[in-house]
């Protein structure tokens, strides 16, 4: 019981640092970018070829993923995102799916399109006794690497000045920008630390879920699931809603595996019934 | 307007010209079309089968019974819809005379009614699904069935002290096959199939499964997941220490697939498989054949789809030379009815009542050898039918 809890904590964790960076664009900067999920493949492909050609410790290889992916959300950022703001959200959605078949196809002519695989030092993989549950280090390796991250964002957001500054420039760029608010630059860092995010997740994410070149596309129905449940105006609610998908993802498909796979499905649907603004969204405020 | 005539007619001449060169071209040319996934999930088939099949057209030459073969390689990505509209294309198009490939049951069963009308012979070089075979007459497997592969680990298990066995498998025709297959042959035998779990084929999580697998302590976990995707299986079932409770890990060869087998770590030694070939087969045809493989595609391991183009392209070759160059499609079907011959995999026949492909199945155990992990064959099981 406590075991298929923990799986089903450390999964929708890894769900949530994957979306995060999406629900900061999407939330706070409106822009639909469906080609998050390439920052996360981009985070996890440089954690198989570091770990796998050079060699480099794993630990090492979660800030260098960070790293990548916030660079080159940085660089994708000021040459190709930035000319989008403005533009209405179908063309935001075509260019961003675009970007993502082009990186599906850069990726498969690298590296092949086979799964790739990244063997966990030995004092991550392993398990333990804990209350007569048997308990995966990694699981708990995440569950501790997401909490804190998830601790950070909320005050980082709430309590700094860059986080009022951002809110600022959300909620009415041009008032921003006549305060001294560098709009633009605001915008840039915080859609590298998103794409870093999911380059981050998608490091720690070799340790439980397998890389191919389609990764992008399997996963962006899960980051939109989490973004739909949650609501995109804070952070917790992208948290609890990930945490929620994925515990009754773990515990459907061990209760009832007849029609597990559905669950998450299920409960998306039911959310948006009752409540299409996201489970823990304010009302519509705009 | 006296220009223009001439131009017209030197054009109808050219053309003229051009058609009749190419048909009496199709005369000395035999059109192969592959249709095989090579972008897309299962791109790593796509890319072994047509190894295979390059391989063995490197080996055997270009030409049979006097007529030069060409392979058309066209890629479905997977998607059962592309399969079908490119045969259509091959057919109307290309003029070939034998379709191959299929990837996956799907794409198979999709091509089945264009070679039906075309009456064009279509070799199935991967796809196991047992019922593909009997819905067109003009399909003829190389590859394997399910039924086939499952049923002697069932055997095995039955005859080496395994009572209760919990099966997991993803959620498609083959995996159903292969459950069931499972289940009949090990019940039959005394044993108890304590539960059948199915997780979803696009499956990214198999921590449910093999945790309620875990919880109900079978003394054996029979897996079956398609090739290219047993490496996340296998990750899986390493972190959650199946092995070392107690639980037996055991399933086909789809999951310890030769091509991926090397990169999925120790946790795999010991790892009991039945399949009907791996790249260590002890015999000096495979040794050949894995030589000649991995010179020629950049040291990538042949695995049991390379097979499957390799000898889809022999039973090709075979049909023709036994029809003497005719192309006829209901005669090249005639004619590999009751092909027998030596592959890498060893012994091999299409059984003439069904189409379908009989060969031996091994049962291997994952071994280190030469510090790289492989398939150790150590029981056979000899001529086993691949559909009734």
């Amino acid at each position: 019981m406590l075991t298929i809890l923990l799986d089903g904590i450390a999964y929708g964790m890894l769900l949530f640092i994957l979306a995060v960076g999406l629900c900061v664009t999407l939330g706070l900067m409106n822009f639909i970018n469906l080609a998050h999920g390439t920052f996360a493949m981009a985070g996890g492909y440089l954690t198989i070829t570091l770990m796998q050609k050079a060699g480099v410790p794993f630990l090492l290889c979660l800030p260098a993923a960070f790293i990548f992916a916030a660079a080159l959300g940085l660089v994708l950022e000021r040459t190709l995102y930035r000319h989008l703001y403005d533009k209405t959200h179908l063309d935001q959605v075509l260019f961003s799916i675009g970007l993502v078949f082009i990186s599906i196809a850069m990726v498969d002519y690298a590296y092949g399109a086979n799964q790739q695989i990244v063997n966990l030092p030995d004092y991550l993989t392993g398990r333990f006794s804990f209350l007569g549950a048997s308990i995966g280090v990694y699981r708990v390796f995440v569950i501790a690497i997401c909490g804190l991250l998830v601790v950070s964002l909320q005050l980082a957001l709430t309590m700094t000045r860059f986080g009022s500054r951002l809110r600022a420039a959300v909620d009415d760029g041009r008032v921003a920008r006549g305060m001294g608010i560098d709009v633009t630059r605001i915008f840039a860092v915080t859609f590298a630390v998103g794409s870093g995010l999911a380059g981050l997740g998608g490091a720690l994410g070799t340790g439980i879920i397998s890389f191919d070149p389609t990764f992008p596309l399997k996963y962006m129905i899960y980051f939109l699931i989490v973004i739909s449940v949650g609501g995109t105006t804070t952070i917790t609610g992208p948290f609890l809603a990930a945490i929620l998908l994925g515990v009754a993802d773990v515990a459907g498909k061990y209760y009832v595996p007849a029609v597990g796979g559905f669950i998450i499905y299920t409960i998306m649907v039911v959310v948006l019934i009752v409540r299409p603004q996201g489970l823990f969204a304010r009302a519509a405020a705009k | 307007m006296f220009r223009r005539q001439i131009l017209k007619s030197i054009g109808v001449a050219g053309l003229a010209l051009a058609t009749g060169v190419s048909a009496a071209c199709a005369q000395e040319v035999v059109k192969v079309g592959l249709i095989l996934p090579m972008t897309g999930p299962s791109a790593s088939t796509g890319r072994q089968i047509e190894a295979g099949a390059r391989l063995w057209m490197a080996q055997n030459g270009s030409t049979v019974a006097g007529k030069k073969i060409e392979l058309i390689i066209k890629d479905d990505t997977g998607a059962a819809d592309q399969s079908k509209r490119l045969a259509t294309e091959l057919v109307v198009n290309d003029k070939v005379a034998f379709l191959g490939g299929f990837g996956l049951t799907p794409l198979a069963l999709s091509v089945g009614p264009v070679a039906t009308q075309a009456k064009v012979p279509a070799v199935i070089m991967a796809a196991g699904t047992s019922t593909i075979v009997a819905s067109s007459p003009y399909f003829v497997r190389t590859s394997f069935t399910l039924p086939q592969n499952t049923a002697p680990m069932a055997q095995w298990s039955a005859a080496n002290g395994i009572k209760t066995v919990v099966t997991l498998v993803s959620d498609y025709g083959p995996g159903l096959d292969s459950e069931k297959a499972f289940k009949a042959e090990f019940e039959a035998k005394g044993g108890k199939v304590l539960e059948s779990l199915r997780a979803p084929l696009m499956n990214p999580e198999f921590a449910a499964f093999l945790q309620k697998a875990k919880d109900l302590k079978p003394d054996a976990l029979f897996l079956f997941v398609p090739s290219g995707q047993g490496a996340s299986l296998m990750k899986q079932v390493g972190e959650r220490e199946l092995a070392k409770s107690g639980i037996k890990i055991i399933g086909t060869g789809d999951v310890t697939d030769d091509d991926q087998l090397n990169g999925m770590g120790d946790a795999l030694i010991g790892m009991i498989t039945s399949h009907n070939y791996s790249a260590a087969h002890d015999s000096p045809e495979n040794k050949a054949y894995v030589a000649a493989f991995l010179k020629a595609n950049n040291n990538m391991r042949p695995n049991f789809m390379s097979v499957g183009g390799f000898d889809g392209m022999a039973a090709i070759y075979k049909a023709l030379e036994k029809t003497k160059g005719d192309t006829d499609g209901t005669k090249l079907v005639e004619a590999m009815k009751g092909l027998a011959w030596v592959s890498p995999r060893g012994p091999m026949s299409i059984d003439p009542a069904t189409r379908d492909v009989t060969q031996n199945v091994y049962v291997r155990e994952v071994k280190k050898v030469d510090g790289q992990l492989y398939n150790v064959e150590f029981a056979t099981i000899a001529n086993v039918k691949g559909s009734n």
